[in-house]
């Protein structure tokens, strides 16, 4: 029998940016259509909501906001919000038709690189991607006001850390679907009641008392309380890292599960 | 040297790249390769022949080391595919029996990425694309996207993508399944050339032409099982005799027909819903005794045997059923 000696297989991280400049290949076609989106979903967010109706809100006093212009109180929250949008969506139709209908994947698979490293290859694409779309829109909050302080630069990493937190689990789950079906299903019935009652609009503590814990176990609401604490000034060590815990937790949880699910579904 | 090692063709076991003992693959309580035995050499071109379903793909999967094996053992190129699937993988070629090109990219792109994957230098890549566009004839398509090129240009894409790490066995499932008939026969050009090359090549197909093209070693795959082993000449003189007399006959006498014909004396036949076929040495003679018994088929056809009746004879039905 041959017998060849092999170097050893490079490191995961190595064969993980392989898949990365993959996405990037892919992805310099379409940047330019998905900058103008991530500019202006929070042009029309902040200008509509915080100050079109941020006028209304303050009026009536912003005691239940903190003290802050409501402006200041809903930007950081649709920071973190957009990053769960964009964390959700970059895990759900281009993991569908990577596996399903253009087979990249099983391209991908005959190659070297390990299911895991195709699954960590395309987290680290959608950690650039949420990285651009939270930078820009940190940017935008700038122009409008809604930035006060130079530090408001580190609710950007939380922002990334809260679309990890969906991207990674979503991925895994994504990854063992054959039918776009099941996207809608989340896009219903996780993506928009998080994006209404996860505190980005308002303060949790006004929806009921009985409903308020159903929040607090939301990784939207850390992602929420993280970026407007910092946004505000007002985050506490043990705040951050209860919140920063939680949703580093529910990331690796993710990385861990979605190795599996990729492993079952590209290795079956 | 020993006087019983002198009869037999000794295959020198650096030269065997892979070795397949009671390989086994089940999907829960479906056993698609039901243990199974094969080498394969280096430089020569092998196939696995069978109709859709016999477990061939199973088999290719598995060699490509994106399928763990359920029983038995497998070696590649002196690796264990479960332990070492990356190091195995960085030196096969695989051409999947569907497209798996990123429709969206440019040819040359394509197999930049494929590049990439197997970690190789920008240098020597860009070199090799320039070499393989050429060899299989895509130069001029190369900043084309890939989505609107035809059936056959993607093939020969993926043929070049498979051959950017310059693998020591290419594996080609069902390579021509669906192209039209100046594609395949492009297709198989290109593979003629690379097994003069000297490349390693395993192939699936339900085409005897190709087997008989390409092959110079193949098996019979039925219901996850090898039926039977050799190169084509050697299977048709095991399982067939050197002629075969086709007859076809009116519909309203093809049964009446059939009855008759049990008196010429054939090694064996086959009745097809719309021929007869009678195996013997000498067709032409075997014509003659059929005249003699007073039939008239509306046309008769003397040829030599070929894989598909082998495969009519192992598993009893047709290869492209």
């Amino acid at each position: 029998m041959v017998v060849v000696t092999q170097p050893r297989s490079p490191w995961p991280v190595v064969m993980a940016w392989r898949e990365f400049r993959m996405w990037l290949t892919d992805y310099r076609r379409t940047w330019k259509g998905s900058i103008y989106s991530s500019l202006f979903n929070p042009l029309l967010y902040l200008s509509a909501m915080g100050l079109g109706l941020g006028t209304l809100v303050d009026k009536h006093g912003t005691g239940h906001l903190g003290g802050v212009s409501y402006l200041m109180f809903l930007a950081p929250g649709l920071l973190a919000a957009q990053a769960m949008q964009t964390g959700i969506g970059e895990c759900t139709y281009p993991v569908l038709g990577s596996v399903k209908w253009n087979r990249t994947y099983q391209a991908a698979a005959a190659s070297p690189l390990r299911p895991g490293d195709i699954f960590h290859g395309h987290q680290l694409f959608v950690a650039m991607r949420l990285l651009m779309n939270c930078g820009m829109f940190l940017a935008v909050m700038a122009v409008f006001g809604a930035a006060r302080s130079p530090a408001v630069i580190l609710a950007v990493p939380a922002a990334v850390l809260t679309g990890l937190a969906f991207a990674a689990p979503i991925e895994a789950w994504a990854i063992t679907q054959n039918k776009d079906s099941g996207f809608s299903v989340v896009f219903r019935f996780v993506l928009v009641p998080l994006f209404l009652f996860s505190g980005t609009f308002f303060p949790v503590t006004q929806l009921p008392a009985w409903i308020r814990p159903v929040a607090y176990i939301t990784p939207l609401w850390h992602g929420v309380a993280l970026c407007r604490s910092i946004s505000l000034g007002t985050l506490t060590a043990g705040d951050a890292f209860l919140h920063a815990g939680y949703l580093l937790a529910i990331t690796v949880a993710g990385l861990l599960a979605g190795q599996r699910t990729y492993r079952r579904r590209l290795h079956a | 040297m020993s006087d019983a090692a002198g009869s037999v063709a000794v295959v020198p076991e650096s030269d065997i790249l892979v070795r397949a003992r009671g390989l086994t693959k089940r999907f829960g309580d479906f056993t698609a390769v039901d243990g199974i035995d094969f080498e394969l050499r280096r430089g020569e071109a092998f196939g696995f022949l069978g109709p859709n379903g016999a477990g061939k793909s199973s088999t290719m999967r598995m060699l490509g080391c994106v399928s763990p094996p359920s029983g038995g053992e497998l070696t590649i190129l002196g690796m264990d595919p479960v332990t070492r699937g990356p190091a195995i993988r960085a030196r096969l070629g695989v051409v999947p029996q569907e497209d798996t090109l990123d429709v969206e990219l440019t040819v040359r792109e394509n197999l930049l990425i494929y590049g990439r994957y197997f970690g190789l230098p920008r240098q020597v890549i860009r070199e090799r694309i320039e070499r393989l566009l050429d060899f299989v004839q895509l130069s001029d398509r190369a900043a084309d996207h890939v989505e609107p090129l035809s059936g056959g240009l993607k093939r020969r894409l993926t043929i070049a993508r498979s051959l950017i790490n310059e693998p020591d066995i290419l594996l080609l499932d069902e390579p021509t399944t669906g192209l039209d008939p100046q594609a395949r026969h492009v297709v198989w050009d290109r593979l003629f050339r690379l097994k003069q090359q000297g490349v390693t090549l395993i192939l699936t197909t339900h085409y005897m032409d190709e087997a008989e093209q390409l092959c110079d070693r193949l098996v019979v795959m039925d219901h996850g099982k090898i039926a039977a082993e050799g190169s084509p000449r050697e299977l048709i003189g095991t399982y067939s005799t050197p002629e075969v007399l086709e007859l076809r006959f009116d519909p309203s006498t093809h049964e009446q027909a059939a009855e008759k014909l049990a008196a010429v004396p054939a090694e064996r036949m086959e009745v097809l819903a719309d021929r007869i076929l009678l195996y013997i040495t000498d067709g032409d003679d075997a014509l003659v005794s059929v005249h003699d018994l007073g039939l008239d088929p509306v046309t008769s056809l003397v040829r030599r045997s070929t894989l598909e009746d082998v495969f009519l004879r192992l598993t009893g039905r047709r290869l492209e059923d």
